[in-house]
């Protein structure tokens, strides 16, 4: 088999009509948008935020935010990656409050050259996950992304989790495609390192 | 093609758009080079382990709450 895979796969959202009952009055097509996202802006805010009662604030202003500004929804981007801007806004702004006014920005400790070049670069377990148990690992990851810096973090977020296009990511963070892209790849190779640390084959696993 | 020049396109090929005529350099590069075949499956692994489990999971509650503030912002601007 090659070692190219093809990872690809497109996804079709049917938010318009369900924004255009919403603009024209109807709130429970409002809602079934915010059940069907409200999970991911939750953690989207709380990857930015890190605090727990600020991403529920979050969730909260940037559904009400969306709500009143339906009007102002162009349609050229989708529902969602114009919810997802509104958010992302409305998290560094609370980051900003509980920073006590200092500016923050997603372009805050990017100018690092950790994890550009891999260094770790043993093989790791075929079930790495196997390993940990679900809370444990749940911890480990959520450590290791904190790690990493938030302009980083945010952009592996938004794309590798949250599964929102390079070109949307770009879009709902004021960046260019080719900044994501960079950064994205750091974001990557970053978190990569540092979970080899758990996950790597230690002497002894055997050749499986 | 060297390490470096595989990490370049490393972002590309995890999302499947490296061009075609790059494709195959790449493919070559692979068969020689153990360390970017690693770097290439865990990176790959680091991925999908994050996008397979929810970290956060959604507060209880905070739907409930949501869908009051909404049902109010509606009375007050609904009619």
């Amino acid at each position: 088999m090659s070692a190219i895979q093809t990872t690809r796969s497109e996804e079709v959202h049917p938010d318009v009509p369900l924004v255009e009952r919403a603009r024209g009055g109807d709130v429970e097509a409002f809602e079934q948008l915010v059940k069907q996202y409200d999970r991911r802006i939750f953690r989207i805010a709380q990857h930015i935020t890190q605090n727990r009662e600020d991403a529920e604030d979050v969730v909260q202003d940037a559904f009400l935010k969306a709500y009143e500004k339906l009007e102002q929804f162009q349609g050229n981007s989708k529902f969602y990656t114009w919810l997802v801007r509104i958010a992302v806004n409305e998290s560094l702004m609370r980051l900003r409050k509980r920073r006590t006014g200092r500016m923050v920005s997603i372009d805050e400790d990017i100018e690092t050259e950790e994890g550009s070049m891999p260094r770790d670069l043993a093989e790791w377990r075929p079930d790495p996950e196997m390993m940990y148990g679900q809370s444990e690992l749940a911890e480990i990851l959520r450590k290791t992304v904190q790690g990493l810096p938030p302009g980083f973090r945010v952009v592996f977020v938004l794309r590798d989790v949250e599964g929102l296009s390079t070109e949307e990511t770009a879009e709902a963070l004021g960046l260019s495609v080719p900044a994501v892209k960079s950064r994205l790849l750091r974001a990557r190779l970053q978190l990569r390192e540092r979970l080899s640390r758990y996950f790597r084959k230690k002497d002894g696993d055997g050749g499986k | 093609m060297t390490c470096s020049e595989f990490l370049a396109e490393l972002g590309d090929l995890l999302d499947d758009r490296v061009a075609m005529s790059l494709r195959s350099d790449l493919e070559m590069h692979l068969k020689g080079c153990e360390h970017c075949v690693i770097t290439l499956n865990t990176t790959r692994k680091t991925i999908e382990i994050y996008r397979r489990h929810e970290i956060y999971e959604l507060p209880e509650g905070l739907r409930e709450r949501l869908h009051a503030a909404i049902l109010a912002k509606c009375k007050k601007g609904c009619e």
